[in-house]
């Protein structure tokens, strides 16, 4: 198993990745400094939350732009899985690795807490331990979350299931109540068509340690160790 | 009347978003490019019987509200009707 | 040449007798320069002038301290090599200019001062201070001030854990923002700022110095007045992601054995980092400012020597070893600069321009600083005068539903929702208790945190107001079965030239001696922030004390909420009702005269201590400590936080608003499963403990004697409001 984590100037849940990583497969993963212009062969790699270039101009722009992503990209095409978790996901939306974008909190300001996500997509290479509709408990912890996209799109993503998960309350109730960030349609995360890049606004991996009180993201990477293997 | 309210950093106020985009664009291949600030535009519509007058409540405006007058200045302009 | 006259002197902030030891140590006039450096340095902020006789009295020293005040930062001992490093500051009046700025820059230069030593941040706290809700400024103040503590840790990936907020009217025009972080570093990796080895290179890393913030360190220690607008053009402009980049690229280098002192250039910019870290080491050191990387053109000497730019640091090196620390920078995209060296000429020389710009013997600059031994008078208020309490009808839920949407009661969700606290995910007990614990990463040992000072208290009865802040602080660590072992201090006072503002610091510091000795706590660092007034009005003396404790072991520690039903619910220590200085007596009587509580130190620590051990030994997991609003409001913020209801049994005599909302200090409330019962009930007797029992856990309400109850949704509902109510208006 080779798994990749992209830092970025400004990443700063690259470590909290990594140790989540390497709890589940026993193997650290390769850290890769945005500068780099060849990346080693990965069944993974991931884009970790943080504040890329300080979050400037917009989430995840620069990010997108640097060296290492034309090489990100090339492996997104060779069938390598990719998986970027808050700032992650804005830099995928902004590379076109996945359609849409994510513009700032309804509330108009930084929201960090536990959220309720109801699994849409079970089958996915990162998903399949979850059950369709269960009810996970991960936290969120952005300024600029609220996923938006025009109506074909969303139809589109809609149509072909390509949810991950949605904001929701702890019975699954999906509306603008249960909604922190005003995304569109409750959209947590979503998967790409051919079903290899992951974006997801909330951090799994603050939810795999017992101590914690949140063990609900432990499925999410046995999954995708799993898939990998 | 459309007017619109130009906000940039002070002279000599540290722009870390600016600074940030102009490394960026030197890393991307645009050695040209020497100097970057990042600012916003606030297009504004407005009722008043002439420009002069239109430019004296959108001051005050910027005063109290759209500038911060401790890091920024601004600059208001106004658009030609169609 | 620019002239050097009275008014230029004044303006300074140095007084005749200054300006003459100035003179006779030079032998000639100073040049503009030289003023601003004496300036700078002898500001009531770098020399402490005001406040180091009494500060040289606390104590500093346990087993446990490392090393105490006067480096960047405390550091303590937590076992296996590790070593906590922490320390906390204000950045009072900036926040006041510019709340975001203000706030950010302070979280900046408190993480400098962490990392700089060689940790790596690990924990933010903040204690925020604001005037009343309804001045028109306070909203305003207090949006910019958490957006702006929140955009610089959030950005950091450093989580704020906890701190307080506080609303009062004192603050009208002088909110206090005291930023605390917390580092972890291993014991022999611990960076200090002493310069060595005479020939060794001077190097500059970081950001571009522009003309922020000059005169930075006068401003904040120059009282405000209404022309205090003008200043604005001075306040500094906070970049996170540059300083990310410093903290990677400063660790980064610190692993290399090569740096051999570091100093963060914070109040006072290069010529405190300067001054100060040739003076530690007995070296001179001479600078040449065309090197300095600068962001504007024709910046002159004494604008590069008094900027306060962020996010720069300054270190000593050996030359041959330079390439090697610049390729770490150049990494990193960072400024890196050799703009000296070090000389044994034990002076402080620069040059810019090829023109010697001043000339200074640093034993004059530093051991030549003034120290005041300013006269002081310690009053208190006359004791509380209990007739003034009326019986009332109201009901005790009544009464409970008004305290807890109450501004200084209510909960403080929606500001810390927009801090993250999660990140680096050793966050073991997020902000909303007693302490937060943050784990030590990759270990299974835990640090306990908090923040805490009650100003009425002080303001009321100095000494007994110094002596609760720290027993607070000591109490709120052990609720959480952590082993308090040191603090750090930020001092907030009114103008020290006033015999009675003087009073309440020599006040406060004295309760703070006798706390600190008896709980044996002591201070490692800290700092001090006078003059926090408008036209003439003093600020209650705010000692905020941030407390650091130890739990060897993350198997066991405890939390404030509540987590079974049919838990035997006991209230540890004694209540005699006192309702002095209280939340109830202000918010529901509005009285504020009165004496405080008293501390009984010996006995806090007996209790203290106690619970400590039933929490260890004992396995006991759920203790909250009782603070402000007294046993029904701790009571119900544990059923909140638990979802878990009480019923309550008491004597009919203490269902009264002195019993229910009485802040007598020592008191914690303990919720006790059935199997531990007896062993409990049996050491808190054995050990004399005044203790009883309150009523059992169950279900979703609060039942006071079956007579009157509150579903704890609604409870909640009401606690978390207040401030979306507030802000929505």
């Amino acid at each position: 198993m080779r798994v990749s984590v992209i830092v970025f100037p400004g990443s700063n849940c690259d470590r909290d990745v990594a140790v989540s990583l390497k709890k589940f497969s026993n193997k650290s993963p390769l850290m890769i400094w945005h500068k780099e212009t060849s990346l080693p062969d990965s069944d993974l790699i991931v884009l970790p939350g943080g504040f890329s270039y300080g979050d400037y101009l917009r989430c995840g722009s620069m990010a997108a732009n640097s060296p290492i992503m034309k090489e990100v990209k090339k492996s997104a095409e060779k069938g390598s899985s990719i998986l970027g978790i808050c700032n992650g996901f804005q830099i995928l939306t902004e590379s076109g690795l996945l359609p849409g974008t994510l513009i700032r909190n309804q509330g108009l300001s930084f929201i960090c807490k536990n959220t309720s996500l109801r699994v849409e997509n079970d089958k996915s290479f990162f998903t399949h331990n979850y059950n369709k509709n269960e009810i996970v408990n991960i936290p969120i912890a952005h300024n600029e979350g609220n996923y938006f996209a025009d109506e074909n799109v969303i139809k589109d993503i809609e149509d072909k299931n390509l949810v991950a998960f949605r904001y929701c309350n702890k019975n699954g109730d999906i509306n603008e109540e249960t909604n922190p960030n005003g995304s569109l349609k409750n959209i947590a995360g979503i998967i790409n068509e051919k079903g290899n890049v992951l974006g997801m606004m909330p951090h799994p991996e603050r939810a795999t340690d017992d101590i914690t009180g949140l063990n609900d993201g432990e499925k999410f990477f046995t999954s995708i160790i799993e898939s990998i293997k | 009347m459309k007017s619109l309210v130009k906000i940039m950093p002070k002279k000599g106020v540290l722009d870390p978003q600016g600074k940030a985009i102009e490394n960026s664009l030197k890393q991307l291949g645009f050695p040209q490019i020497k100097k970057v600030k990042q600012g916003k535009i606030i297009e504004i519509e407005i009722d008043a019987d002439n420009e002069s007058d239109a430019r004296e409540i959108i001051t005050n405006a910027s005063n109290k509200l759209l500038a911060n007058l401790v890091i920024e200045d601004y600059e208001i302009t106004f658009l030609k009707e169609d | 040449m620019i002239k050097i006259d009275k008014e230029l002197i004044e303006e300074h902030g140095i007084n005749d007798q200054e300006y003459e030891f100035i003179l006779s140590s030079l032998k000639r006039e100073p040049t503009i320069t030289e003023l601003g450096i004496f300036s700078a340095m002898w500001s009531e902020h770098c020399s402490y002038k005001s406040s180091k006789t009494w500060l040289k009295k606390l104590p500093t020293k346990n087993n446990k301290v490392i090393q105490g005040p006067g480096e960047n930062a405390g550091v303590i001992d937590l076992g296996d090599g590790d070593a906590a490093v922490f320390k906390m500051e204000s950045h009072n009046h900036p926040s006041f200019i510019e709340p975001y700025q203000g706030a950010a820059t302070g979280v900046g230069g408190i993480m400098r001062d962490v990392f700089t030593m060689g940790a790596r941040p690990v924990a933010l706290l903040n204690s925020i201070r604001f005037g009343d809700t309804d001045h028109p400024k306070t909203k305003h103040l207090l949006t910019g001030v958490v957006s702006g503590i929140g955009g610089y840790g959030n950005c950091m990936g450093v989580p704020t854990v906890g701190g307080e907020v506080e609303f009062n009217s004192c603050y009208n025009d002088n909110i206090l923002v005291n930023a605390m972080c917390v580092g972890i570093a291993k014991i022999d990796k611990i960076f200090y700022s002493k310069a060595s080895g005479i020939g060794n290179s001077v190097v500059y890393v970081g950001s571009k110095t522009g003309r922020d913030g000059i005169h930075g360190a006068t401003m904040a220690s120059a009282e405000f007045d209404d022309d205090s607008d003008e200043k604005r053009p001075t306040v500094q402009v906070g970049d996170p992601f540059a300083e990310k980049l410093l903290l990677e690229a400063c660790l980064e280098l610190m692993t290399m054995d090569i740096i051999i002192a570091i100093q963060d250039m914070g109040a006072a910019g290069l010529t405190s980092s300067a001054v100060e870290m040739a003076s530690k080491g007995g070296v001179g050191i001479n600078l040449n400012l065309d090197m300095v990387p600068c962001r504007e053109k024709k910046m002159s000497a004494y604008e590069i020597m008094l900027s306060e730019s962020q996010e720069r640091m300054l270190m000593i090196i050996e030359p041959d070893k330079e390439q090697e620390a610049k390729a770490v920078f150049d990494k990193w995209g960072l400024d890196f600069a050799t703009i000296g060296i070090l000389t044994d000429t034990n002076h402080l020389v620069i040059n810019h321009n090829d023109e010697l710009k001043a000339e200074i013997r640093l034993d004059i600059l530093e051991s030549g600083a003034p120290s005041y031994d300013r006269p002081y008078k310690i009053i208190k208020e006359s004791a509380f005068d209990e007739s003034l309490v009326k019986e009332t009808a109201e009901s005790p839920i009544n009464i409970l539903k008004r305290l807890i949407n109450s501004p200084n009661l209510c909960s403080r969700k929606w500001v810390w929702e927009q801090y993250d606290h999660m990140v680096m995910n050793d966050t073991i007990l997020r902000p909303g208790g007693d302490a937060a614990i943050v784990r030590v990463h990759g270990t299974n040992k835990g640090l306990a945190i908090s923040t805490d000072s009650t100003p009425r208290y002080c303001s009321a009865d100095p000494v007994e107001g110094g002596k609760q802040a720290v027993a607070e602080s000591w109490r709120n660590i052990t609720s959480v079965g952590a082993l308090p072992i040191a603090i750090t201090d930020c001092m907030n006072f009114g103008n020290p030239e006033k015999e009675e503002i003087m009073g309440q610091f020599a006040g406060v510091v004295t309760g703070m001696i006798e706390a600190c000795e008896i709980l044996d706590y002591p201070v490692v660092s800290g700092n001090v922030s006078l003059y926090n007034e408008t036209n003439g009005k003093g600020i209650n003396p705010t000692p905020a004390i941030g407390g650091i404790g130890l739990i060897e072991n993350l198997n066991h520690f405890s939390t404030p909420h509540l987590k079974r039903d049919n838990d035997t619910v006991l209230l540890v220590g004694k209540t005699d009702g006192y309702l002095g200085q209280s939340i109830y007596a202000k918010e529901i009587l509005n009285i504020i005269s009165g004496l405080p509580p008293k501390v009984n130190l010996k006995n806090e620590k007996k209790i203290g201590d106690t619970i400590r051990d039933l929490i260890n030994i004992n396995k006991l997991d759920t203790v909250h400590d009782i603070s402000d609003g007294g046993f029904l409001v701790a009571l119900t913020e544990m059923s909140i936080s638990g979802g878990i209801g009480v019923k309550i049994h008491l004597d009919e005599k203490d269902v009264s608003p002195k019993f229910l909302f009485g802040e007598d200090q020592g008191r914690y409330i303990i919720s006790v499963p059935d199997e531990l019962i007896s062993d409990i009930l049996r050491i808190l007797e054995l050990k004399n403990i005044f203790f009883q029992k309150i009523g059992k856990t169950s279900g979703t309400k609060i039942i006071i004697n079956d007579s009157e109850e509150i579903e704890i949704k609604s409870l909640k509902k009401i606690h978390e409001d207040w401030f979306n109510e507030y802000l929505k208006g």
